[in-house]
């Protein structure tokens, strides 16, 4: 029902088989099935209280389904495999989520730190990430209070690929940065996610954002899919007025009637 | 403060915590102990000195506490002798169990069957009296208390045992039908000081006071004969006249031996001489003793560890009450800081688990730290493990409270994205939250710290030690250098102690959450 067809054997990334979520009387999500297939660039997006943050949640099991199955790599998300689960998971906030107590280097390096890894292999692998989030030398012994927003962002993105996760969850990590920002970090999430190769589900509100990045872009409204497809589908064959409504509300400042990509 | 006054305040709760009292312990010293006040401590030494001459190593923890304080630590064991009064045991301590005037050998028969022993009178009667300036009395015509009725202006100011206990002045108004409404409470040695400036009309007295004569004071005749008489005994355990016979025979012998005129001497070299109680008593022992009982008891050498001496003398009394201090607020905080934090973790982690906790270490919060005090006594005895014990309580809530905020102050969004990375509970705890509530946690520890050092000057008052011994003796001898010589280290330590922490605060906290 949602994304395009798997296009190997192997299982989806991510899957929601019948997931339905209600935080007390709100119901945020109706039964949803999801599968996000590997390597693709996910966009989920929607209205506020349209459920997709909410799919990042159970994705990473920080909250239980009320009903349903979360499916990682093919394994039902239990309290059991859980926390080896999230460890092939990244997981980038708004404003990256950074400790503050903790400086730059220390936030990407904490869980490779916790899991013992040699201090070679966290060098290495440290000067490689910096490297591909164009994140400057000088900015990794900062402290996130001295970072800017875009640096902010740019470790967060090196904390979620340092153990060189198969899944990126991104839940709208460019929302509150300025428009010049937003741009240049649009780029480079581009670039990145091509270049490392994974499966990404990205949240946000902002269609051009789908547009740049999404290989698939999920629209969803009151906890369900609406539509799924690529951009164009969305642009050129709405499923549902709701569909034309959303896309035209987003395109309205834009001259010319060719916004995506 | 004075003995009577802290009795009276803590009696209800000891009576309470009488009935765990452990079994009497032996010990391979003889231990007499006083109330704060000067004649109880002076009759303590005579006591020490008695003891000590007849074999016995007889140890004396002056100035212990308030009557109560005193029989109960008799009655646990905890010390072996102390001096007290028949009127005192007939009125407060034997519960109506003696008649009114009953004598010695009735009181002993009473006595016998709590495991005690009573020596003779020692030879005085240290009775209440109702005394005014003599001016003033004059002035006003006043010779009896039952005159004071027609005064109803006149301003009373009692010793806070006074105020509560029976024969006290309850029992006085009552009797004479006294109309003043607004006595008011005040330590006995300060309300000397009220009359002479002329803020109180009329106080209690002791009889065998000095300060009678120093402030010319007018005793005014109790025509209704109220007052009981208070005969001076000592008292102590039938168990350690087993122990130590010989001691406990001297100590019987010292009956009759001092008269009011020697009491009253001897209170006023001490009091108002400023000589050491422990000289004033050797040279008691010495002048009315023939034979070996003076000889050996001159030969120990008054040991005065409370005043007196020079400045290498004062120091090294600093430095040890400062090592006392200091050893009662490092052992209680430490083990506060061991259990607190848990608690407050807990706390934090479930929400209902964490009000029951929170509310209990409140209460124990809103127990008066004398209160407190006493109610260690009959589970831990006297010294500094219930001092310990106590300050140890009272650390539990500033520390438990912001471990608990400091950790409720993290936003959940930062927990979710520590979850998120895979890290274990333990290590986002470790990792995360504790460096995250540090500064607030070290705030909880410090004021609990800071409170300690003010608070553990109390725990002078259950034997032990610390700048609380010498304020208190300072307040009983009305010796204001010796006052200081606790009261101007204590601050300088809970200053110290808030300097410290400052300075851990700087360094632990960490950098990223100062910028």
């Amino acid at each position: 029902m949602a994304a395009p067809a798997p296009t190997s054997d192997s299982p989806p990334a991510l899957e929601f088989v019948d997931v339905s979520k209600s935080h007390g009387a709100v119901r945020a999500l109706a039964p949803l099935r999801l599968r996000v297939p590997r390597g693709e660039t996910v966009v989920l997006i929607g209205p506020s209280g349209c459920g997709k943050t909410t799919v990042l949640r159970l994705a990473l099991g920080l909250d239980p389904p009320d009903t349903g199955q979360v499916r990682v790599a093919g394994a039902a998300l239990d309290a059991r495999n859980v926390r080896a689960l999230r460890q092939r998971m990244g997981y980038v906030v708004q404003e990256g989520g950074l400790f503050p107590h903790l400086t730059a280097t220390e936030n990407v390096t904490l869980m490779a730190r916790h899991l013992r890894w040699p201090a070679d292999r966290i060098a290495e692998r440290l000067a490689a990430l910096a490297a591909l989030a164009r994140l400057p030398a000088d900015a990794l012994g900062r402290y996130p209070s001295q970072l800017s927003g875009g640096q902010r962002q740019r470790v967060g993105l090196m904390r979620a690929l340092m153990l060189d996760p198969e899944l990126l969850l991104l839940d709208e990590p460019l929302g509150a940065l300025d428009p010049l920002v937003r741009a240049e970090l649009q780029d480079d999430l581009g670039r990145v996610f091509k270049q490392v190769g994974k499966t990404v589900v990205l949240v946000t509100h902002d269609l051009a954002e789908a547009a740049l990045l999404a290989d698939t872009v999920v629209l969803m409204r009151e906890g369900r899919v609406v539509q799924a497809g690529p951009i164009a589908e969305l642009v050129h064959a709405p499923a549902d007025p709701f569909v034309t409504a959303f896309v035209a509300a987003q395109r309205r400042p834009l001259l010319d009637g060719e916004g995506a990509r | 403060m004075n003995a009577r006054a802290r009795a009276g305040l803590v009696a209800a709760p000891v009576a309470l915590a009488l009935g765990f009292a452990p079994a009497a312990h032996a010990a391979d010293e003889l231990r007499v102990a006083s109330k704060p006040f000067t004649e109880s401590v002076i009759l303590g030494e005579i006591a020490a000195l008695t003891a000590s001459a007849a074999g016995a190593p007889a140890r004396h923890q002056r100035a212990l506490g308030g009557t109560r304080l005193c029989w109960n630590a008799l009655r646990a064991g905890e010390i072996d002798a102390y001096p007290e009064y028949t009127g005192t045991l007939i009125q407060e301590l034997l519960g109506g169990a003696a008649a009114p005037g009953a004598d010695i050998t009735a009181l002993r028969a009473i006595l016998r069957a709590r495991g005690l022993g009573a020596t003779d009178s020692l030879g005085f009667d240290n009775t209440y009296a109702i005394g005014m300036r003599a001016g003033v009395a004059a002035r006003d015509g006043v010779a009896t208390i039952s005159d004071l009725r027609r005064h109803p202006a006149l301003r009373f100011g009692f010793s806070n045992e006074f105020m509560s206990r029976r024969d006290g002045w309850p029992g006085l108004a009552a009797r004479y039908g006294l109309p003043q409404t607004t006595a008011r409470g005040l330590d006995h040695d300060l309300a000397y000081r009220g009359l002479a400036d002329g803020s109180l009309d009329a106080t209690d007295l002791y009889s065998t006071d000095a300060e009678i004569r120093r402030y010319d004071l007018r005793v005014l005749a109790d025509d209704l004969r109220f007052f009981p008489r208070y005969e001076a005994v000592l008292l102590y355990r039938l168990d350690a006249e087993a122990r130590w016979p010989a001691a406990v025979a001297a100590l019987r012998q010292l009956g009759g031996r001092i008269d009011a005129a020697a009491m009253i001497a001897m209170n006023a070299r001490a009091k108002l001489d400023k000589i050491p109680e422990s000289t004033v008593a050797a040279a008691f022992l010495a002048a009315s003793t023939s034979g070996s009982d003076g000889a050996a008891a001159a030969g120990r050498a008054p040991d005065d560890g409370d005043r007196g001496g020079g400045a290498a003398a004062r120091a090294r009394r600093i430095g040890l009450r400062a090592r006392e201090h200091l050893g009662l607020v490092a052992v209680s905080l430490l083990a506060a800081i061991l259990l607190a934090v848990p608690l407050g973790i807990v706390a934090a982690r479930r929400p209902r688990l964490g009000q029951a906790v929170l509310a209990a270490v409140g209460v124990v919060q809103t127990i008066p730290s004398l209160a407190l005090l006493v109610f260690m006594i009959p589970l831990l005895g006297i010294g500094s493990l219930p001092a310990t014990a106590a300050l140890f309580l009272y650390s539990l809530l500033p520390i438990v409270r912001n471990t608990h905020a400091g950790l409720r102050a993290i936003a959940p969004s930062v927990r979710d994205t520590a979850q998120a990375l895979g890290l274990p509970p333990a290590a986002i705890l470790w990792r995360i939250e504790l460096p995250l509530a540090l500064g607030t946690i070290l705030a909880g520890i410090k004021s609990a710290a800071v409170i300690n050092v003010g608070t553990a000057t109390l725990g002078a008052l259950i034997g032990a030690g610390g700048f609380g011994q010498p304020i208190f003796t300072g307040i009983r001898l009305d010796d204001l250098p010796l006052i200081l010589e606790g009261a101007l280290p204590a601050s300088a330590l809970a200053l110290a102690v808030q300097g410290v922490f400052d300075v851990v605060d700087r360094l632990a906290v960490p950098r990223g959450l100062r910028l």
